[in-house]
């Protein structure tokens, strides 16, 4: 893996670096100015997304309040991740993919259950990684709500017909969101296998925290 | 300008001359109110209600017919509400937009995924048949009837900043409330907090999704038409009459929504609804399994 800064951060400074390992959870506090960038190392990973104001959490992001603001279902470079308030908490500044999820939620052992068969309720899945790592900041399971799935492919066709279908990135895209404000993110690395969101390979992903340089 | 119905309010002056300067005098006053009958309001017992749908008050029993309300534009109700109950909502005159939030009544850690509705069913527009699933992989409601099939799981509720924006006002206290204000009102009639709300559906005042992801306002299906959900968990179900965040009319239109709610029965495994796909028949099991042993 290259520890190469992604070309479009050159010059800014680096706060934080890290890859979450496949299958992981990850969070952190991004503060208001700052930018997190993400790579879809191996290409084709799903990364489950939640956003919370960091000075009060129940202001987090809603996934139709970002849609009715945006009057669009896709997530794409523009695209300003809203609160359940209409507040903006991110804005998606800049975009090597073209298109992400913001409909289709996370998996569960629950949702897999129905998707797939009660054989896959004992694999690990998105919700039990939001649940983990939500804990470790005072979360639980009623702060959950449909979050956004970044390199996930989502379409949806004129009759309402949707599904999670075969990806759109590639190994090294990366995506920059800027923080709005004082914000806590939430991240499952999508350990799904039952459908192409991760390419049917969970792999990692790298999350970079930049500022610009003083 | 609004178009809200302003029919909640009381007339003015009931017909008593009481002075209201004594406590006898203004329980006289008080008492001379009781009766009137306005367009939006509670019908209690509510089998005394006018309008029941004739198929319904036809076969079931006085007892069996559990609530009767019609809800103003730019207001809310709350229901709490057995298995197998049938809730049917009624769009009057065109202009209602039920926004919906659901709990499961015996644990209300599980409530309403629309995300999950949408991405189990591989469907995004509600219509007959369709489910409206929790966060637990169960059952929440079943459409059974659908007269409108113009409903919306994309752009949730309205906010206050978006109405105060759009309106003017977005508070409860004024004329022109958001759909968020009001649920936040009716989950803390039920012990629950803003953290509790998920993001809503709505009937009625529907969206569809043109290329390229675009979102269009394809609103009402006219006055009239009707939706019944049954409900496969006891429920409580918030219930905020208010316009679409997306509806791009410039005045806030939002006329009244009718509720009627029976005894019913909860679906079976062999219902036509848990039949109809392999993800419903494991909905539907996960559903009657936990009913059972729950002893619901």
């Amino acid at each position: 893996m290259t520890t190469d800064l992604p070309v479009h951060l050159a010059g800014r400074e680096v706060v934080l670096d890290e890859v979450v390992a496949r299958r992981s959870p990850w969070s952190a506090q991004i503060a208001a100015g700052d930018e997190l960038t993400i790579v879809d190392l191996e290409g084709n990973q799903a990364v489950d997304f939640l956003l919370y104001d960091s000075a009060d959490t129940t202001v987090r992001y809603s996934a139709p309040d970002t849609i009715a603001a945006q009057r669009n279902v896709y997530l794409t470079e523009g695209s300003v991740l809203r609160a359940n308030t209409g507040d903006a908490l991110m804005t998606l500044v800049h975009d090597e993919v073209g298109r992400h999820d913001t409909i289709g939620g996370a998996c569960s052992k629950e949702s897999n259950s129905l998707r797939y068969g009660h054989h896959t309720v004992h694999q690990h899945a998105c919700v039990e990684n939001f649940l983990a790592e939500g804990a470790n900041w005072g979360l639980g399971k009623r702060d959950l709500v449909s979050n956004i799935n970044f390199y996930m492919n989502v379409p949806v066709e004129a009759d309402g017909a949707l599904g999670i279908v075969d990806g759109l990135s590639a190994p090294g895209l990366s995506l920059t969101l800027r923080a709005d404000r004082d914000v806590l993110v939430l991240v499952s690395n999508c350990p799904q296998i039952n459908n192409p969101c991760n390419g049917f390979n969970p792999t990692p992903v790298r999350m970079i925290v930049t500022r610009a340089a003083r | 300008m609004t178009a809200t119905t302003a029919s909640t309010a009381s007339p003015a002056s009931t017909a008593t001359t009481a002075s209201t300067a004594s406590p006898e005098g203004a329980r006289a006053h008080a008492r001379a109110q009781g009766g009137t009958v306005v367009e939006t309001m509670p019908t209690v017992p509510a089998a005394t209600a006018a309008d029941w749908p004739e198929d319904i008050a036809d076969t079931l029993a006085d007892s069996d017919l559990l609530i009767a309300e019609t809800v103003a534009g730019g207001n809310y109700t709350t229901l709490a509400i057995q298995r197998g109950t049938v809730v049917e909502f009624t769009d009057l005159e065109g202009d209602a937009c039920a926004h919906l939030a659901i709990f499961n009544a015996a644990d209300t850690s599980e409530r309403l995924n629309v995300a999950d509705t949408v991405k189990i069913q591989w469907q995004a527009y509600l219509a007959a048949g369709a489910m409206l699933l929790s966060d637990r992989g169960r059952v929440l409601a079943t459409i059974v009837a659908d007269s409108s099939a113009s409903h919306d799981t994309f752009a949730g509720t309205s906010t206050r900043g978006v109405n105060e924006a759009r309106y003017g006002d977005g508070s409860p206290q004024g004329g022109t409330p958001s759909g968020r204000d009001l649920l936040i009102l009716g989950a803390a009639k039920h012990g629950l907090s803003p953290r509790d709300l998920p993001p809503t559906i709505s009937l009625f005042q529907g969206v569809r999704v043109a290329d390229a992801g675009g979102l269009d306002f394809l609103g009402s299906a006219g006055a009239g038409a009707s939706v019944r959900l049954r409900f496969e968990l006891p429920a409580i179900v918030l219930v905020a009459n208010v316009p679409s965040p997306v509806d791009p009319r410039d005045d806030y239109i939002s006329t009244p929504l009718r509720i009627r709610a029976w005894r019913g029965e909860a679906a079976t495994l062999g219902s036509a609804e848990a039949v109809a796909t392999p993800e419903a028949t494991r909905a539907f099991g996960n559903t009657i399994d936990y009913a059972r042993a729950k002893g619901l």
